[in-house]
């Protein structure tokens, strides 16, 4: 009972919802003031995306006649509940690898694809013509990403010999972390620029594209709903990062200087997001499929033959 | 499976109301049709109820970018009904503004460029080189935009000697931004890959559709209003016309950017040889006549045509925006292309739609109909029976048969 009762409190508060949910926000402000600073503009107040979210909270949720009423609400629920659920695993087995189970990281992997999938969704059932063009790029630039992205993560399990995330950090702490392989940093450059991807950041975002066919998927969300997707996608910039470092770059450890030193690996990581995301155009649909189905899967292939050559 | 996607009345993509109907099979545009009329302002019928003076001031505000194009546009119209020859120093003043103008404008449009294709580094850093430029706009008239130096027969006043320096200064810093920019464009592969080879519009489609300004001449034709019928101080100036022969995007892009360092040549040659002495005509009255008025725009060539009874009001003013020519080539360039390139097609040419608003069209709101021409034509010719018919004479319809049938 006690048990349960904690692992309540770890869903909802840390490392789960609250947790990441405010670091989130925190760091869509940094994104945005970077990303402000490189176009000599000034930049939004600290507080701003969390203003936006009060907003949007209060705001009036309209439902389009032409939406499946129950898919459309439930979509971004699933999406945000996937991704605390996510956090949650996470958060446990970096703050302790004896909590792991058997093919947890099989799970994490499901539970990743989750969040796409709810926008996608949502895209379909809000029977907008641009939502539906939106989703179906969201499914094709999906198809084009899991790939590599995959290849690249199996590489890890191939070295440890595990597919637990604890024992994968646990051979970290013992070994020394995974960067240190010349095969795992270019599996790490591989699973960054899916992570570009994942994160729907240009030039990869091409689901939303707002110039092309205004937001895709979120076009008729508004109000409390919309709040919840902008929420789920800042959850993701701190999540997908998480689990890069736990898996390449030794996890998070929550002792002595443990947690500057993972702060200052998260903040190196989503430097190299915003600096790509601020030195690209956006990218046709087919073109990064193109792009993650040959280069990237290429490099990911020769990442995996660098590992098995013992590098 | 075919659907329709709006793009407009309302859409980020253009700041201004107006609407395509892309027909997608899939992600690929198979069909296109232009809505356009949301803006229509009246213009040409206000045009007749002022004066001349007072109609510079009108036509100024036909669009906040092309200010300068206008009513320069319209000064040359009426100067060419009067057979009148205007002060050089004027000359050199409606060079120098309307180079200023065309600078604004392309790196407006660059910038806008890069905010389509999703590059918002582009998009702030153009805009930011556009400030100094429209700061000297305003040093040297007193206003950003809609400056109202421009006045039949001349401009209304002077320009400093003293401030041109300044403008040359401004100049000396924007040159190597602007060939930062050219060189950057040239060498991204990401930009390349996105713009090469997409919605081109071949020189053939280019001669069709009769486009004009950057469009024409990124697809190998030959045309510049400033060099093929000369106003203001171009002929005594010495530089070249941009022609790149691929039609795509990118050749837009690149015509565009070529064609401002060209702009930063001719404004440094104009501040340099611009001559002391008068800057404008007293025009008296004006005799009954038409003229007509060219001027390269920076989208492409406007014609204003005047028709004068002698009285102080223009009898009737005709505008035609560059922007309305190019419409029209979407159906070449845009077909078969995907969504993604369509967007950056459509804004290629620069649409300018507060320009090009000067028609109606006329639909049915309960049926959500458009009458098309031959609708219109088919009522007018049944009123036209029925008039004949309560005046007991026989309707006069041969000519109207003929239109329909064609």
């Amino acid at each position: 009972m006690d048990n349960l009762f904690l692992y309540v409190i770890a869903f909802l508060i840390f490392p789960g919802f609250l947790f990441t949910s405010s670091f989130g926000l925190i760091v869509s402000w940094i994104d945005r003031k970077v990303s402000a600073l490189i176009q000599w503009r000034v930049g939004p107040p600290f507080f701003q995306p969390f203003y936006d979210l009060l907003k949007l909270w209060h705001k009036e949720l309209i439902i389009p006649a032409t939406a499946k009423k129950n898919g459309f609400i439930l979509a971004p629920l699933l999406g945000i509940s996937s991704v605390t659920l996510l956090a949650t695993i996470l958060g446990i087995i970096n703050l302790n690898p004896e909590y792991q189970f058997i093919g947890d990281i099989i799970v994490i992997l499901y539970l990743m694809i989750i969040p796409p999938l709810s926008i996608v969704w949502g895209g379909f059932t809000s029977g907008n013509p641009f939502g539906a063009l939106g989703a179906s790029r969201e499914i094709k630039l999906m198809m084009g990403y899991e790939l590599p992205f995959i290849l690249a993560i199996v590489t890890v399990f191939f070295k440890v010999g595990s597919i637990s995330l604890g024992e994968i950090i646990q051979y970290q702490h013992v070994h020394g972390v995974m960067l240190n392989l010349p095969s795992m940093i270019v599996a790490f450059i591989v699973s960054i620029l899916c992570l570009q991807a994942k994160l729907a950041q240009v030039p990869f975002d091409i689901s939303e594209a707002e110039c092309e066919i205004m937001e895709g998927p979120f076009i008729e969300y508004s109000g409390p709903l919309l709040a919840v997707y902008k929420l789920m996608q800042s959850m993701l910039q701190v999540v997908f990062p998480w689990f890069l470092i736990s898996i390449f770059w030794g996890g998070t450890s929550f002792q002595g200087w443990g947690i500057l030193w993972a702060v200052l690996k998260y903040i190196f990581i989503i430097t190299l997001v915003i600096l790509i995301k601020n030195t690209n155009p956006r990218i046709r649909i087919d073109q990064a499929v193109k792009f993650f189905w040959g280069w990237v899967t290429l490099v990911a292939l020769i990442a995996m033959i660098l590992m098995f050559m013992g590098y | 499976m075919r659907s329709i996607i709006p793009i407009g009345p309302f859409h980020p993509l253009q700041d201004e109301p107006e609407n395509f109907l892309l027909t997608v099979e899939g992600e690929t545009v198979v069909d296109i049709d232009v809505n356009l009329g949301y803006i229509h302002k009246g213009i040409e019928l206000l045009a007749q109820q002022k004066t001349y003076d007072q109609v510079v001031f009108l036509v100024e505000r036909i669009c906040g970018i092309c200010s300068i194009t206008h009513t320069v546009c319209f000064c040359n119209a009426v100067e060419d009904l009067l057979k009148i020859e205007i002060p050089e120093r004027a000359k050199y003043i409606r060079t120098i503004l309307g180079e200023i103008e065309r600078i604004h404008s392309h790196l407006l449009w660059m910038g806008l460029a890069g905010h389509f294709i999703g590059y918002n580094t582009v998009f702030m850093w153009t805009w930011k080189y556009r400030e100094p430029i429209l700061d000297m706009m305003e040093i040297l008239t007193g206003n950003r935009q809609s400056c109202g130096m421009l006045k039949v027969g001349g401009v209304r006043r002077d320009l400093d000697n003293q401030k041109l320096s300044q403008l040359l200064k401004t100049l000396d810093e924007l040159e190597p931004k602007i060939k930062m920019l050219a060189d950057a464009v040239q060498d991204d592969p990401v930009l390349k890959a996105r713009l090469e080879n997409v919605g081109t519009l071949t020189r053939k489609d280019a001669i069709d559709y009769c486009v004009v300004g950057p469009t024409a001449r990124a697809s190998g034709v030959n045309i510049d209003v400033r060099r093929d019928d000369p106003y203001a101080a171009y002929p005594y100036l010495d530089w070249d016309v941009i022609v790149l022969n691929q039609g795509d995007v990118y050749a837009k892009f690149l015509v565009r950017v070529l064609e401002t360092l060209e702009s930063i040549k001719i404004l440094r040659q104009a501040v340099q040889k611009i001559p002391a002495g008068d800057f404008q005509l007293q025009i008296r009255e004006v005799p009954p006549g038409e003229g007509i008025g060219r001027y390269e725009a920076p989208r492409g060539e406007d014609i204003h045509y005047v028709r004068s009874n002698g009285t102080n009001f223009p009898e009737r003013l005709k505008v035609r925006a560059p922007s309305y020519i190019n419409i029209p080539s979407f159906y070449a360039s845009c077909i078969n292309q995907q969504v993604a390139d369509v967007t950056i097609t459509l804004a290629a040419v620069d649409p300018c739609y507060s320009c090009t608003e000067r028609m109606i069209s006329a639909k049915d709101i309960r049926s959500n109909h458009l009458w098309s021409q031959k609708d219109l034509i088919e009522i007018s010719s049944q009123k036209t029976i029925k008039i004949a018919s309560e005046l007991g004479i026989e309707p006069d319809l041969p000519i109207l048969k003929k239109y329909l049938l064609r």
